[in-house]
């Protein structure tokens, strides 16, 4: 089954800390994707810019608004993801914990609707 | 029953999870539906856990407990009144805990029976230690779930399951007979250590849930030592958790980083824990009938000699993973086994050792295998090699001051070039 492991991070927290601490993360990411790559399970995955940069677009009753910023204002935000494909749920949330993001936010594990 | 606060509701609450099993246990033998048993005392230990810190906690708490557990039974007795069959059972248990609440004498502890029929054969092996957590410590199955890295909605209905199939299949609540004590003996042992071990993966005891499953697998592996205290492998199990348990403190340095067991200062181990273990174990080996744990309990023993002759006994641990290996054919023992041999030989012989275990599925996603693998290939100045073994190691790690660790090796090694 696919997954998404979507990662939620605290961006305020996360522009705050030392810039050692941030490449420590990089890192950690970078060997996180390695493992997922080795395991032959990861079918995709991005890292997003902060969510300031976000433009939110809807459309009602004909008229199209156009706001800036992300669709809700958290404190933890969508920051990037993972997509996975592993026999069941139970392998995807221990995969989950070892994202460097776990340790640091969240990360939700949501699987994907078949077609 | 996990949440809490101040000395009262502390006292509260050591008093109640004391009980919670034994009165499971003793309820659940008379209705066979462990279900039931836990329904009729949820509202007795809220109301426990409400009134014990104000008003201190009753002379007999258990008998206490039973008393508001007997309303709850009456008022499902009244309302499952047109099926007079189950009112006539609830009845007759209501009556049953009357007496025995008025009696003198103790509550009978039927404990070790319930944790029999928790891990029984019929029982599904994954969800015995948290069938056991349950129904022994009351533990609910949000928190099994986290412990566990499940959803607590898939725990919660494989609990229920479990119930379900002790109560359709007939699971017996006795103790099995001595012809198979021990295979079924190995299974309530593997359900502690699993407990334990979830634990002890949380070693900074930084969150609560976890740093109390080491905790919990200690107090089940304590409670199964004092009921059959003439089972070697119990007394090595118990020995096993608690000479880890005396490395707690030493795991982490002042700053909350991992410190691996070689680097650790013996001066930190609890002596207290170490000493208990010791005895434990000499209790057992008088038994002169060996085991996995007892064999395990006996590798902590030889790393717990460097406190006093400051050199870890490596040629005792090699012997030991040996017998080990023989018994259990794992590949976590073999692995070992392997780092024994990289110290009683050389970092090549132990990577020898590694290599034939390569192509081991269960090893390809183990952490420990990459760091032992990155840590080998250092050693021997296979540098780049090493580099892509840490790697392996960083992006399987889940707990962030290991994964700490393992990069400043993995940079102290780039460094070195």
């Amino acid at each position: 089954m696919k997954y998404f492991l979507l990662i939620y991070q605290n961006e305020p927290a996360l522009e705050a800390a030392r810039q050692a601490d941030r490449d420590q993360v990089h890192a950690a990411y970078g060997a996180y994707t390695e493992a997922l790559q080795k395991a032959g399970i990861l079918r995709g995955g991005d890292a997003l810019e902060r969510s300031s940069i976000a433009t939110t677009v809807r459309v009602a009753n004909g008229k199209t608004q156009v706001l800036n910023g992300p669709y809700a204002e958290t404190r933890e935000q969508l920051g990037g993801y993972y997509l996975i494909d592993v026999p069941d749920l139970d392998t995807a949330l221990s995969w989950a914990a070892r994202c460097p993001g776990a340790s640091h936010g969240a990360i939700e594990v949501r699987p994907l609707r078949p077609m | 029953m996990r949440e809490g606060g101040g000395p009262a509701s502390d006292a509260a609450e050591r008093v109640a999870r004391g009980s919670y099993g034994k009165l499971v246990a003793f309820l659940a033998q008379r209705t066979r539906n462990v279900a039931a048993a836990e329904d009729a005392l949820a509202d007795a230990f809220a109301a426990a856990l409400a009134d014990w810190p104000r008003s201190g906690v009753p002379d007999k708490p258990e008998a206490w407990l039973l008393t508001v557990a007997r309303r709850k039974l009456i008022d499902a007795g009244r309302r499952a009144r047109r099926r007079d069959e189950a009112a006539d059972d609830l009845r007759r248990v209501a009556e049953e805990l009357e007496a025995a609440a008025a009696s003198a004498s103790e509550i009978p502890d039927h404990r070790l029976a319930l944790m029999f029929a928790c891990a029984h054969p019929a029982i599904e092996a994954g969800i015995r230690a948290p069938l056991m957590l349950q129904v022994i410590l009351g533990f609910d199955a949000a928190t099994i779930a986290s412990a566990f890295l499940v959803a607590p909605q898939t725990m919660g209905q494989r609990l229920v399951r479990a119930k379900h199939k002790i109560a359709q299949a007939g699971i017996p609540f006795r103790l099995p007979e001595r012809a198979e004590l021990g295979e079924r003996l190995d299974a309530v042992l593997e359900a502690i250590y699993a407990t334990f071990a979830e634990g002890w993966t949380d070693p900074a005891g930084t969150e609560a849930r976890r740093r109390n499953l080491a905790e919990e697998g200690i107090w089940l592996g304590r409670l199964v030592a004092s009921l059959l205290p003439e089972e070697p492998e119990a007394l090595g199990l118990l020995a096993l958790m608690l000479h880890a348990e005396a490395r707690r403190g030493a795991r982490r340095d002042a700053e909350g980083d991992y410190v691996p067991l070689a680097a650790q200062d013996p001066a930190l181990w609890d002596a207290a824990l170490i000493g208990e273990a010791e005895t434990l174990l000499a209790q057992a080996s008088a038994r002169q009938s060996i085991g996995r744990y007892q064999l395990e309990a006996a590798v902590q023993s030889a790393h717990a000699v460097r406190r006093r002759t400051g050199r870890t006994d490596w040629a005792a641990i090699a012997q030991l993973y040996d017998a080990l290996w023989q018994l259990t054919a794992s590949p976590v023992v073999a692995l070992n086994r392997a780092i024994a041999l990289a110290e009683t030989e050389s970092p090549a012989a132990g990577l020898a050792a590694l290599a034939a275990l390569g192509d081991d599925p269960r090893l390809k996603e183990y952490q420990p295998y990459w760091a032992a693998r990155a840590g080998l290939l250092a050693r021997k100045g296979d540098i780049a090699a090493a580099e892509d073994a840490y790697v392996m190691a960083i992006g399987l790690e889940s707990d962030p001051a290991v994964r700490r660790f393992l990069q400043r090796r993995r940079a102290a090694l780039r460094d070195a070039r």
